[in-house]
């Protein structure tokens, strides 16, 4: 019903003709059919997730968000957005994953390039639908007008903003599930209160859209807001739960690995400290261990995040470049130890 | 007709048809990968699809996540995926659903893993080739055929050759057969770790560093790897140098191996064929490194070693002390070599009548091999013994009728 009234708001401002591209103040235009239903949508405008989406500019009950530690993805720039349904909520369940209602999405933009240069690449969604969380990503065409669905991925030929020439992979749905997978349910990672801002949950709460700020909240580092000087391990310890725990955990893609890089784990043994290497291959590179203390040139973790080779890369998906900024607090954090 | 026997026999006829299984074909040439896995995320469950002959050029690994699919080819050397230009993706074709039947086709050049299946359970690999075309070479990719964490997996009449690590790797899964398939110039031909269950039978393993190999190794989510059973295999010229990247554990096989029994609880060694493993036809040993993982047990328990076929062997040790030991044992070494060290109240190696073998007479895991007093093997021979019936539920031999 409240579609319907959305959409009569909306002719009767076209047919004011000048109001034309005003922003209209209606109630969300999002396609809660879409969200919900069974299909796959062919088109990401048909979710309505934006007013205008070369702008990324969001629909009313979408709200942007920042992760305090990001996943790097080759330097992509990332646009981050959450949609509720009007009158649901987040809650939150201790510092970890805010738990969302059935309905809501998560809505993540790659983009390339600064200023008006700047070119969407993908966007990939997730879907809270009833029976669990889909993921499906979009691919942006070069008129920026429009993203269609790519079940199959695809790989795009861009610069990083490190200026190197890659071939960027679009994931497909099941490489997002890859990673977006844990003990073989699909869900999401990034929206854990540990790495959310004190001043975004803060705004969430005060709109009712989140049920209490919990303990634990906003304890991960800013990444862009380092130092030199700062505590290497904090660092590094949030870079490798946001980059690799997802995978590298109990439940998770590489659980076999028997390496879990959560921010939580406490066990040097588990995150890698003088932990032999499992079915590593030619990642294991010349060394015997996931991180030997004080000695990152002999450390495979590190090895392996320094290359960008397939069979040696970690990550292995949604990377073709290597993080140097990524790269030098994990080696300051491997060579501080004792 | 009353209405509910009418309601009944709608119902009956409408669970018959529309759940019927589609075949979906996809043709080699332009355009191929993503075809290709697109009608793997499309696909329904139960349904089969159908790999044309031909090469399909890949740059992506490719993956299955539906229940119950069939993926099928015109045989190992007609349909191929062709993985030689691979960009991205740590294996060639990833299985994470259940109940899947993968056959005749074959998997060329994949920059990590060939196929591995991850708690997929009740998988079936049948006919399947994976093979790095370039010959043995440490850039090879790990493993060919790795399953992992599953319960249910029949690998057979497939063949893979130039891993870097394991031909056929089965890892932290329980009730599994491997048969009648060949592995060559591998690192190690067979790999079984941290598993149990396990029938490896009627193999030819050749060419590799070590034929198979029963691992069972610490601070993994899953161990107590035991009840194998090693039976029928053919186990010859398994003399190529070892390639592993070195910090992986199976770098620390030694050329020439036929069988390698690491740590373990069961493994029964029988009715197989051996000839020219130049270190030893069966080595059995316990965890070598030092481990700090409460939970595991580094002791080889329970091995037997049955009747077996031993042609010529250890002749050219890859050992410290070659030439000493050599003279002493009158140019050859015995076919069977143990470390000697059991755990207390294990019968830890016990033999059949005519099995003869050296041991290095060490007493507990992680001893010096400085300290090793080699000598003959001397345990009185079994005459009988009981194991296990293990191996893959009766129904994914079905599948492939």
């Amino acid at each position: 019903m409240r579609r319907g009234l959305a959409i009569l708001a909306l002719a009767c401002a076209t047919l004011g003709g000048a109001l034309a591209h005003a922003t209209v103040l209606v109630p969300s235009l999002v396609n809660d059919a879409a969200i919900r239903g069974e299909a796959f949508p062919a088109k990401l405008s048909e979710f309505g997730f934006f007013k205008d989406g070369a702008r990324q500019l969001p629909q009313d009950f979408v709200y942007p968000y920042a992760l305090n530690t990001p996943l790097w993805s080759d330097g992509a720039e990332k646009l981050r957005f959450i949609y509720l349904p009007d009158g649901t909520q987040l809650t939150a369940d201790g510092e970890g994953l805010l738990q969302f209602p059935v309905g809501s999405a998560i809505i993540k933009t790659f983009a390339f390039g600064e200023g008006s240069e700047r070119r969407l690449i993908e966007t990939r969604v997730l879907l809270h639908r009833a029976n669990g969380w889909v993921a499906l990503p979009y691919r942006w065409n070069a008129e920026q007008t429009e993203a269609t669905l790519a079940l199959a991925g695809g790989r795009v030929d861009l610069v990083t903003p490190a200026g190197e020439a890659i071939s960027y992979a679009i994931p497909n749905k099941n490489q997002c599930k890859t990673c977006h997978s844990n003990a073989n349910r699909t869900v999401p990672i990034g929206p854990k209160a540990r790495n959310l801002s004190v001043k975004w949950l803060g705004g969430m709460l005060k709109e009712g859209k989140l049920d209490r700020i919990p303990p634990g909240a906003a304890t991960m580092p800013v990444w862009a807001a380092r130092k030199p000087k700062d505590a290497a391990e904090p660092l590094a310890r949030a870079y490798l739960d946001v980059n690799c725990a997802h995978c590298h955990q109990p439940g998770g893609g590489a659980s076999n690995s028997g390496l879990d890089l959560r921010w939580e784990q406490r066990d040097p043994h588990a995150y890698g400290i003088g932990k032999r290497p499992v079915a590593a291959g030619r990642g294991a590179g010349e060394y015997d261990f996931s991180i030997v203390a004080g000695h990152p040139d002999e450390s495979i973790l590190l090895y392996r995040l320094n290359s960008a080779e397939p069979g040696i890369a970690m990550p292995e998906l949604g990377k073709a470049s290597v993080d140097r900024e990524g790269v030098a607090v994990v080696r300051r954090w491997i060579a501080e130890m004792k | 007709m009353n209405r509910i026997a009418f309601a009944a026999a709608l119902l009956a006829g409408a669970a018959a048809s529309p759940l019927a299984a589609e075949t979906h074909r996809v043709a080699a040439g332009e355009g191929a990968g993503a075809r290709l896995q697109e009608a793997l995320i499309l696909a329904a469950p139960g349904d089969v699809i159908e790999l044309g002959e031909g090469r399909f050029t890949l740059t992506d690994g490719l993956s299955l996540d539906v229940d119950g699919v069939t993926v099928r080819g015109a045989g190992m050397d007609k349909s191929v995926l062709d993985f030689t230009t691979q960009q991205g993706a740590g294996e060639g074709l990833l299985v994470t659903s259940d109940n899947v039947t993968l056959r005749d086709f074959g998997v060329e050049n994949p920059k990590g893993d060939g196929i591995k299946s991850k708690g997929a359970d009740n998988i079936v690999y049948s006919g399947i080739r994976v093979e790095w075309t370039g010959g043995p070479k440490e850039t090879n990719g790990a493993y060919g055929i790795y399953p992992v964490e599953s319960t249910g997996v029949l690998v057979t009449n497939s063949k893979v050759s130039g891993a870097s690590d394991a031909g056929i790797y089965v890892g932290q899964s329980r009730d599994i057969t491997v048969s009648e398939n060949i592995v060559t110039y591998n690192v190690a031909g067979i790999e079984i770790e941290n598993s149990r269950n396990a029938l490896v039978t009627n193999n030819i393993a050749s060419k590799n560093t070590g034929g198979l190999l029963v691992f069972d190794l610490p601070g993994l989510p899953v161990m107590g790897g035991g009840n194998v059973i090693l039976r029928e295999n053919i186990l010859k010229d398994n003399d190529t140098p070892n390639f592993a990247p070195k910090g992986n554990i199976v770098a620390s096989v030694r050329r020439g191996t036929g069988v390698l029994v690491m740590a373990n609880d069961g493994v029964l060694i029988e009715e197989n064929a051996f000839e020219n493993n130049p270190t030893a036809h069966i080595m059995v040993v316990a965890y070598l490194q030092p481990f700090d993982d409460p939970r595991y047990n580094p002791y080889a328990r329970n091995v037997i070693i049955g009747p077996n076929a031993f042609g010529r062997g250890g002749d050219d040790p890859q050992l410290d002390g070659k030439e000493a030991l050599l003279a002493a044992f009158g140019g050859a070494l015995p076919p069977v070599l143990w470390d000697g060290i059991k755990e207390d109240d294990d019968t830890g190696l016990r033999i059949a009548e005519g099995v003869s073998g050296w041991t290095l007479n060490l007493s507990k895991p992680g001893q010096s091999i400085a300290e090793a007093q080699p000598g003959p093997l001397e345990l009185t021979p079994l005459e009988s013994w009981e194991f296990p019936k293990v191996g893959a539920p009766a129904a994914l031999e079905a599948r492939l009728k």
